[in-house]
C-alpha cells in the first residue's frame, strides 16, 4: 500500500460510519491507541546538521527505521533528539521520501553509497521515482560490471598455476598467455613471424615478374619461382598444423575449442594446402582448386590472437550485429525503391544502361554510398531529379546507425582499457596493502620485542607502551590472547621461510591434514629468492601455515627489511634489552586491515635445530612464494 | 518531346519538398496552427483552492486547532492543489481495499462528501464530514449515514439505491471471501433492512423511519462510538 496514503487512512475508518446501519453483526473494537496522537516536532540531528520533522511524517512508513521504534535506539536523551553519525547530504534525500513520498535518487553520489544510505535507514531501492529509477539501474549496472571486472581481474589468467598442474594445463596456458614463460613467448613470436610471411607469400606471389628468357609475356613470380613459394608455403602450414594439434591437446574442453571462431579459422586456413596435396593434377578439378586458394588468405585473421584491438572490433560489430542489421535492411529497401523509380524513369531513352531492375541496382548502390564511378548516368531530367534525391537520402541512411556503431565501439575499448589499467594498478594497490598489514604485523611483534607481553610493572616497558593507543594494546592483546590459545606464535615471513626450508629439509611432521596437500606445494616453491642469515632455526614439529594474499609480485616490489629487527627467537631473548629502547623510532602504523587470519609459529617448546642447517640456508636463493594457505592446527 | 508521366511525377515530388522547406522556415503556415495557439493559455493557469480561515473551520468543525492543522497537513500533501476530484479519491480509497472493488462505493462517498456537487471535494467538505463522523452526535452521524444511501438526495430510500450501495459494499469484498458471497447475497441483505427498516411497507425508508429504527437497535447505537477516536 502506498504509504502516502496512510494520511486517508482515519478518513477510511472514519467513513465506515456508513456500514454501521446495515451490520449484521456486532463490530470489533477498535484498537486502543495510547501513544500521543497530537502530533509533535521531532528534531534529528545527522552529524551536526539538525532536522525538523513532524512525527506523523515519520510515522508514513513504518517498515523503515525511521518510522518504526528502531529509532528509539539512536534517541540521545541529553539532547532530546535522535542523533545519527551518518552522511547529512544523503539524509536529505530519505528525509525527502517522507515528506514527499517520492525517493529520489542524487547524480552526483556514488551508487554504493547511496545503497548503503537506503539499507541503514531501511528503506528498499526499489521505491525509487521513475524519473530517477533508470539512472540509478544504469549506474548499478555500470558498477556491478565494473566491479566484475575487478574480480575477473583478481582471477585473471596471470597469476601463477599451482605446481600441481598437469603439463596439458600448463601447455594450455602457454597458448593463452605468453607471457607466463618465455617458451611461450618465443612460440608466440615464430608463429606471428609465419603468419606474415605466409601472407606475404600469397600476396608477392600474384605480382608479374620479370618474364623467363625467350616468352614476351610477363610471368607472376608464383610460377616463375614455384618451387619457392611451394616449400614457404608448405613450411608456414606445417608451423600451422603443429599449432592447431598442440593447441587441441591442450584444450581443456576439446568439442567447445572445436568450435570455437579461432579454431575454424585455423583450420580454414590450412585446409586448402591438404585438398591441394590430395587432388588429382585434373584439369576442371584444378579450376576448384584454384578457388580454394583463396581461403588462404583467412591466414591473416589469424593475426587476431596477436591483437587485442582485432579482438575488440570483431566483439564491436557482434554486439552491434541489430544496428547493421537495421542498416542492411533500410539500405536493401532505399535501393529497391530508387533502382525502381530510376529504371522507369530511364526507360525511354534509347541506349540506356539502366536495362532492367536489377540492373539499376549497381546505379543505386553507387550513388547512395556517394561512390559515383559514372558507368551509369541517367539522360532524363526526371532521372536526374530522382539520381539527386537517391545520393542525398543515400548520405542520411547510411549516418544513422553510424553514432551507435561507434558509440558502442568506444564503450567497448574503454571497458578493455579500463580491465588493463586495473590488472596493472591492481598490482600496486595489492603490495601498499600488504606493506599495510605488514606493519600491522610488525607492529604487533615488535611490541613482543618490547617486552609488552611482560611484565607490566617495569619501567622500561612503560615507556614503549605509553606510545601506543589504547586501541593498540588492546588489538595486541587479543592477538596475545590467540597465540596462547593455540599454543602458536607469529612471526613475520622471512622467519617463516627459513622455518619453510627445514621442512623441506626434512624436519616436517605434518598435523594437519589438509594442508598435506599444499605442503607440498610450499615446499617446492616457498624458498625465499634473497638469501638470509640468520642465527637460528625454528623447528617444525608442527604445522606452518602462512597467509598473504596471492604473492608472485612481492619479489618485484623491494620489501623494506631495513624496518624490520632481526625477530629470530634467540635475538628475540639476547636482545631484548636493546630493542626496546628503540621503539621510538619505530612507528608502525596500526592500520587495521582485515588480515584474514595470522600467521602462526612454531611452539616454543621445540628445540633449536643443529647448527649444521644453517650453513645451507645462507647459501640458498629461494622465492617468497607463498600463497593462500590459512590454517592454524589445533592444539 | 512534352512531359511524360515519370517526369509529371518528378515535378510533383520536387513541388512537394519545395513546400516541406518552406514550411520549415516558417514562410508558410498553414491555417491549422492557429487553432493550436489557443488551447495553450487555458493549461497555464492551475486550478488552487486555499480553504478558509482555521478560526472558521474551527468554529464550524468540532475539531481542535491542532487537529485540524494536522488534517491539513496530511490533506495538502496528498493534494497540492486543494482538491480532490474523483478519480483521486476512488484511486486512494481503493488502496485500501486491495483485494475487492472499492470504486463504485468510493463514487458514493465521494457524493456524500461533495455537498456542492461541483465535482471535487475541498478541504472544508472533508473536514465538515470528519467532524460530523467523529465527533457529531448519534443522530448527525445517522443523518449522513442515510444521506450516503440516499443516492439521489431526494429524502427516500428506495429499493434500488439500497441495492446498489450494498452491491458496491459487497464488491468490496472481492472474490476470495468464506463463505463465497453469492449473487443473491446483497438483495436478501437489501430485503433484511428493509424489513428492519420499513415501518409503513411503502417500499421506501424516510429519514424518519431510518433514525427511529436505529435508535431502538442496540448494536447499531453501540457500534456508533467505535469510531470516535480515530483521530
Amino acid at each position: 500500500m502506498a504509504a502516502g496514503v496512510a494520511t486517508w487512512l482515519p478518513f477510511a475508518r472514519a467513513a465506515a460510519v456508513g456500514w454501521l446501519p446495515l451490520a449484521r453483526k456486532t463490530m470489533p473494537r477498535p484498537p486502543v491507541d495510547k501513544s500521543s496522537r497530537s502530533d509533535e516536532i521531532l528534531f534529528v540531528n545527522v552529524s551536526g546538521q539538525r532536522f525538523q520533522t513532524w512525527k506523523n511524517t515519520l510515522d508514513r512508513y513504518p517498515d523503515t527505521l525511521l518510522g518504526s521504534s528502531e529509532k528509539e535506539f539512536f534517541f540521545n536523551e541529553d539532547t532530546q533528539e535522535y542523533f545519527f553519525d551518518r552522511d547529512p547530504e544523503m539524509f536529505r534525500h530519505i528525509l525527502n521520501f517522507y515528506r514527499t513520498g517520492k525517493l529520489h535518487y542524487p547524480r552526483h553520489e556514488c551508487v554504493q553509497a547511496f545503497d548503503e544510505e537506503l539499507a541503514f535507514y531501511g528503506i528498499v531501492p526499489e521505491i525509487i521515482g521513475d524519473c530517477c529509477m533508470e539512472e540509478y539501474r544504469d549506474r548499478k549496472k555500470e558498477n556491478q560490471e565494473r566491479l566484475a571486472e575487478d574480480t575477473e581481474a583478481g582471477e585473471a589468467t596471470d597469476t601463477p598455476l599451482p605446481d600441481s598442474a598437469t603439463s596439458r594445463e600448463r601447455l594450455w596456458r602457454a597458448f593463452e598467455n605468453p607471457h607466463t614463460s618465455t617458451m611461450a613467448l618465443v612460440f608466440y613470436y615464430v608463429t606471428g613471424f609465419f603468419i606474415a610471411v605466409s601472407v606475404i607469400a600469397n600476396v608477392v606471389e600474384t605480382v608479374p615478374c620479370r618474364p623467363l628468357k625467350g616468352t614476351v609475356k610477363d610471368l607472376p613470380c608464383g610460377e616463375k619461382f614455384s618451387l619457392a613459394f611451394f616449400c614457404m608455403d608448405t613450411a608456414c602450414v606445417l608451423i600451422f598444423t603443429f599449432e592447431y594439434l598442440m593447441r587441441l591437446f591442450a584444450a581443456p574442453c576439446r568439442c567447445k575449442f572445436a568450435r570455437s571462431v579461432m579454431s575454424v579459422i585455423d583450420v580454414v586456413a590450412i585446409m586448402p594446402y591438404y585438398i591441394g596435396l590430395v587432388m588429382p593434377e585434373n584439369e576442371d578439378v584444378s579450376g576448384a582448386f584454384v578457388t580454394l586458394r583463396v581461403f588462404r588468405v583467412f591466414r591473416i585473421f589469424k593475426f587476431s590472437r596477436h591483437s587485442q584491438g582485432l579482438r575488440i572490433l570483431g566483439y564491436t560489430l557482434k554486439s552491434c550485429a541489430s544496428e547493421l542489421g537495421f542498416l542492411l535492411f533500410s539500405l536493401t529497401m532505399a535501393i529497391i525503391i530508387f533502382a525502381t523509380v530510376m529504371f522507369y524513369a530511364e526507360k525511354g531513352t534509347k541506349g540506356s544502361s539502366f536495362t532492367s531492375i536489377p540492373a539499376s541496382f549497381w546505379y543505386t548502390i553507387v550513388t547512395m554510398t556517394t561512390l559515383g564511378y559514372g558507368d551509369m548516368v541517367p539522360n532524363t531530367i526526371a532521372g536526374k531529379i530522382f539520381g539527386s534525391i537517391c545520393s542525398l537520402s543515400g548520405v542520411l541512411v547510411i549516418a544513422l546507425p553510424v553514432p551507435v556503431i561507434v558509440s558502442n565501439f568506444s564503450r567497448i575499448y574503454h571497458q578493455n582499457q579500463r580491465a588493463d589499467k586495473m590488472r596493472a594498478q591492481q598490482k600496486v594497490r595489492m603490495a601498499r596493502i600488504r606493506m599495510a598489514k605488514k606493519g600491522t604485523a610488525n607492529a604487533f611483534l615488535q611490541f613482543k620485542e618490547d617486552g609488552g607481553l611482560g611484565d607490566p610493572d617495569s619501567n622500561s616497558s612503560a615507556l614503549c607502551l605509553k606510545n601506543r593507543s589504547a586501541f593498540e594494546n588492546q588489538h595486541h592483546h587479543l592477538l596475545h590472547c590467540l597465540e596462547k590459545t593455540t599454543n602458536h606464535e607469529f612471526t613475520d615471513e622471512m622467519a617463516y621461510s627459513e622455518m619453510c626450508l627445514t621442512e623441506s629439509v626434512g624436519y616436517r611432521t605434518s598435523r594437519s591434514t589438509s594442508l598435506s596437500s599444499q605442503q607440498g606445494a610450499l615446499n617446492n616453491g616457498c624458498c625465499p629468492r634473497r638469501a638470509r642469515r640468520r642465527a637460528a632455526m625454528r623447528l617444525a614439529n608442527s604445522t606452518v601455515s602462512v597467509s598473504r594474499g596471492s604473492v608472485q609480485e612481492l619479489d618485484t616490489f623491494p620489501v623494506k627489511s631495513t624496518n624490520l629487527p632481526q625477530q629470530t627467537r634467540s635475538s628475540l631473548n639476547a636482545r631484548a634489552v636493546d630493542i626496546k629502547l628503540n621503539c621510538s623510532d619505530r612507528d608502525y602504523t596500526a592500520a587495521i586491515i582485515s588480515i584474514p587470519t595470522p600467521p602462526s609459529n612454531t611452539p616454543d617448546e621445540s628445540p633449536p635445530s643443529s647448527p649444521a642447517i644453517p650453513g645451507i640456508l645462507r647459501n640458498t636463493r629461494a622465492t617468497a612464494y607463498l600463497q593462500d594457505a590459512v590454517k592454524i592446527s589445533s592444539l | 518531346m512534352g512531359i511524360q508521366g515519370m517526369e509529371l511525377f518528378a515535378i510533383g515530388v520536387v513541388i512537394i519538398l519545395f513546400m516541406a522547406v518552406l514550411k520549415q522556415f516558417g514562410i508558410l503556415e498553414p491555417m491549422s496552427s492557429f487553432e493550436e495557439s489557443s488551447d495553450s493559455d487555458l493549461e497555464l493557469s492551475t486550478v488552487r483552492h486555499q480553504p478558509e480561515g482555521l478560526d472558521q473551520l474551527q468554529a464550524q468543525t468540532k475539531f481542535t486547532k491542532k487537529e485540524l492543522q494536522s488534517l491539513y497537513r496530511g490533506f495538502k500533501n496528498e493534494c497540492p492543489s486543494g482538491l480532490v476530484d474523483e478519480e483521486t479519491f476512488k484511486s486512494i480509497y481503493s488502496q485500501f481495499f486491495p483485494q475487492g472493488d472499492a470504486t463504485t462505493y468510493a463514487h458514493f462517498l465521494f457524493n456524500a462528501f461533495d455537498k456542492d456537487r461541483n465535482g471535487s471535494i475541498r478541504f472544508e467538505d472533508f473536514v465538515i464530514g470528519l467532524s460530523v463522523l467523529l465527533r457529531g452526535s448519534v443522530t448527525e452521524k445517522l443523518n449522513w449515514a442515510f444521506n450516503l444511501y440516499d443516492i439521489n438526495k431526494d429524502g427516500y430510500i428506495t429499493k434500488e439505491e439500497m441495492l446498489a450501495i450494498m452491491k458496491s459494499i459487497y464488491d468490496m469484498m472481492g472474490r476470495y471471501t468464506y463463505p463465497c458471497v453469492r449473487d443473491e447475497a446483497p438483495s436478501e441483505h437489501v430485503d433484511k433492512f428493509f424489513q428492519k427498516m420499513d415501518r409503513n411497507r411503502d417500499g421506501v425508508v424516510t429519514i424518519e423511519e431510518f433514525i427511529e429504527t436505529c435508535q431502538k437497535d442496540e448494536n447499531i447505537m453501540n457500534s456508533m462510538q467505535l469510531f470516535e477516536n480515530v483521530i
